[in-house]
């Protein structure tokens, strides 16, 4: 393995969890429980888009082939994407919609805080712009998780279940390989032992708040980082790639 | 309208653009809290880098003059042109007057 393609291969990991989230919360433009909350998902939405559109052109600069970040992001196919299973989960309703935003961005953060000191200048940079924006992400999930798991009996009930639910996928945040372990050694990428501790801390604190239970059982789903996918993300991929495969090269 | 327990109360919005100018009333929307009033407020209407400071206030709380004395609050100022310092004579040279 050589420095170029483990870097090419992690960046597309995190192009990925990007876009495939985004495009989940995009699905809700317009259809937003309230007005506000509508503009506040989707601002969300462009956010994760927004990040993507640098990982992915990174990530194309370095694979040796020159692709753009479109090519990567329209005219893959389903077992390139190597976004984790958790981000392509369906919308489901409001409880489900925020409880995989939340899992999500307590991840995320202390990520990015981590690679904002990547040896990797052009990785450390894409980091700090998305950092601001991720804080406010998981701000926003946090106080959400908190109103409803503290909120009432049926609010309660139904996001503890989006917890039970979702919780299952939130072990493949930690997804760690001979490419993780190659970035780690040359310092480009960090430990991911202090982030999945703060991850825990928050996801503690949080929970506790919303007056949440941890799920009872244990199972772990992983895949998507390997390119096997729940059988959501076919759909999703068909949404999202219709417009390049029906008209190829359309650009507006 | 009518008052609803199922509606969120109704929050003014002021916005401040700058360091130095004063915060403006840019609209209204509904939130469970005031944190909540604000988080939404900075997603309504800050979105294309409006403003750099947020108030939000109940509406319920604002005490508004009453438009069908509009007439007796108003319109007397409108013959007192003296209130304006209009009868000065500015020296050549100051400037922004």
């Amino acid at each position: 393995m050589n420095r170029e393609q483990a870097l090419y291969n992690y960046v597309l990991r995190l192009g990925d969890d990007s876009l495939i989230l985004g495009q989940r919360l995009a699905e809700l433009c317009g259809h937003g429980p309230i007005l506000e909350e509508d503009i506040a998902l989707t601002n969300i939405s462009l956010d994760l888009i927004g990040q993507a559109t640098l990982f992915l052109e990174y990530a194309g600069s370095l694979g040796g082939e020159n692709k753009s970040n479109d090519d990567l992001a329209f005219l893959r196919l389903e077992k390139e994407y190597v976004n984790v299973l958790l981000v392509e989960q369906p919308n489901g309703h409001f409880g489900d919609t925020i409880m995989r935003q939340f899992l999500f961005d307590a991840f995320r953060k202390p990520l990015l805080e981590n690679l904002q000191n990547s040896s990797d200048e052009k990785l450390a940079s894409i980091a700090e712009k998305a950092l601001k924006e991720t804080k406010y992400h998981l701000k926003h999930s946090s106080e959400w998780v908190i109103r409803l798991g503290d909120g009432t009996e049926d609010s309660h009930s139904k996001i503890q279940e989006s917890l039970d639910t979702l919780y299952r996928y939130a072990h493949e945040l930690f997804f760690t390989d001979e490419i993780d372990a190659y970035l780690q050694e040359k310092n480009i990428i960090p430990e991911l032992i202090s982030v999945k501790s703060e991850w825990e801390n928050t996801v503690k604190e949080v929970l506790e708040m919303a007056t949440l239970s941890f799920p009872d059982n244990n199972w772990k789903f992983e895949g998507g980082r390997k390119g096997r996918h729940s059988e959501h993300m076919g759909y999703l991929l068909a949404d999202l790639q219709y417009m390049q495969r029906t008209y190829p090269n359309m650009e507006w | 309208m009518t008052e609803n327990k199922k509606d969120w109360p109704l929050w003014e919005v002021f916005i401040r653009s700058k360091q130095g100018l004063n915060h403006k009333h840019v609209g209204s929307l509904r939130a469970a809290d005031s944190d909540m009033a604000v988080e939404n407020a900075r997603d309504v209407y800050t979105r294309r880098m409006e403003g750099i400071s947020i108030w939000v206030v109940p509406s319920n709380l604002i005490t508004a003059s009453d438009p069908s004395e509009e007439e007796s609050m108003f319109e007397p100022a409108a013959s007192k042109v003296y209130r304006h310092p209009t009868f000065y004579d500015v020296p050549d040279g100051i400037s922004h007057m």
